[in-house]
């Protein structure tokens, strides 16, 4: 006596919930949080070097790094000047979901933080199915992993709000057709919010930070008093 | 790897909808897999074979079925196959499109053998 039964679930549901969770317990808070993703070596720990030293005057930056097995990366954002950085070891899992950053932001004193910054594990197919409560998917991109990304991690480059294209200090020295790379982010993503620059010349990294100052802006403006 | 968590959640959905409806056993779970989330693949089969003893999903088969992505142009409304390199409208010609099949992840139905009546 066989059944058919329906059930049309979401596979990740639980941890999408848990992510909501996490999200209301920054938005209590105040603070705007993005999530990085980017393959091994992309530069997402470079953009958080650069990025903190160009905030410090106006926002408590908080760092949450993901890694198989080390803290070099958090270690790293503590030293660029980090309000707090935390290392989540995720012992072999490829992606954070939102149990880790839960568990991180239990770690952190979040009244002391105006903005917080996830460097996501190095990978560019499992985090984008991770959910973790964040404000802003960001995916970094660079000029020498090649032009075809967008259309071999089409996941990734579909459920991002934000692309940074690092390394544009190397474009002269390879062979990376912008127009090619540009068409696949944009049938998967059209109008994304691009900031083509580069960690090592410093080169476009003003119109990056701007949209980070803006969208913290907003977000912490409705706890100040008076406002 | 990722195959873990998501085969729990699999499971977690599989017998949870499963013992509402007083089943015995859970024999087929049908997965809806849009070739845009690229999040597993039939290998989940092994992990759940491990995961799945001792539940009333174990010797559960997976079906997997795949939806391709597809395109949508905002300008004329046609729909068409991303075939991944020319990205503009066979109908008008436009680029300005948007995804729209491809994206799917999720548990449709299961199937049960239910507990012998009276
Ligand atoms: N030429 C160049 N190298 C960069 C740039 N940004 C980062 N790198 C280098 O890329 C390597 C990986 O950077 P890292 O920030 O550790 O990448 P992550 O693995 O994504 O965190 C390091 O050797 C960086 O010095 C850039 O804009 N230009
Ligand atoms: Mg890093
Ligand atoms: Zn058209």
């Amino acid at each position: 006596m066989a059944e058919r039964i329906s059930v049309v679930e979401n596979i990740l549901g639980a941890n999408d919930r848990l992510a909501q969770d996490n999200r209301a317990r920054l938005d209590a808070a105040g603070v705007f949080a993005v999530n990085l993703m980017a393959s091994p070596g992309a530069g997402k720990t470079s953009l958080i070097e650069q990025t903190l030293p160009r905030l410090a005057q106006k926002f408590r930056v908080a760092v949450v790094d993901g890694d198989i097995a080390t803290s070099i990366d958090a270690d790293r954002a503590a030293a660029a000047g980090a309000s707090a950085a935390v290392q989540i070891n995720t012992g072999g899992e490829c992606h954070l979901d939102a149990v880790m950053l839960q568990q991180a932001l239990n770690r952190l004193d979040l009244s002391a933080a105006d903005l917080l910054i996830v460097e996501n594990v190095g990978n560019l197919v499992c985090p984008a199915g991770f959910a973790l409560g964040t404000h802003k998917s960001v995916l970094v991109a660079s000029i020498p992993e090649g032009d075809d990304k967008p259309y071999k991690y089409p996941g990734m480059y579909r459920g991002v709000d934000v692309l940074v294209i690092n390394k544009m200090d190397l474009l002269p020295y390879i062979n990376f057709r912008m127009d090619y790379f540009r068409a696949g982010v944009e049938a998967l993503n059209p109008g994304l919010v691009t900031f083509p620059l580069s960690c090592r010349t410093g080169e476009g990294l003003d119109a990056w930070i701007n949209w980070l100052t803006q969208h913290a802006t907003r977000n912490t403006q409705h706890l100040i008093p008076g406002t | 790897m990722h195959e873990l968590p998501v085969t729990q959640s699999i499971l977690e959905i599989a017998v949870r909808n499963g013992s509402q409806a007083n089943a015995r056993r859970v024999t087929d779970i049908y997965l809806v897999i849009g070739e845009l989330s690229s999040l597993i693949d039939e290998s989940i089969q092994f992990y759940w074979d491990m995961i799945a003893k001792d539940t009333i999903a174990e010797g559960a088969t997976l079906h997997f079925r795949r939806i391709e992505a597809e395109l949508m142009c905002n300008d004329c409304g046609e729909r068409f196959p991303h075939n991944r390199e020319d990205v503009s409208c066979p109908g008008c010609g436009g680029r300005n499109v948007k995804v729209a099949a491809g994206d799917e992840f999720f548990m449709e139905a299961i199937e049960v053998d239910g507990e012998p009546q009276g």
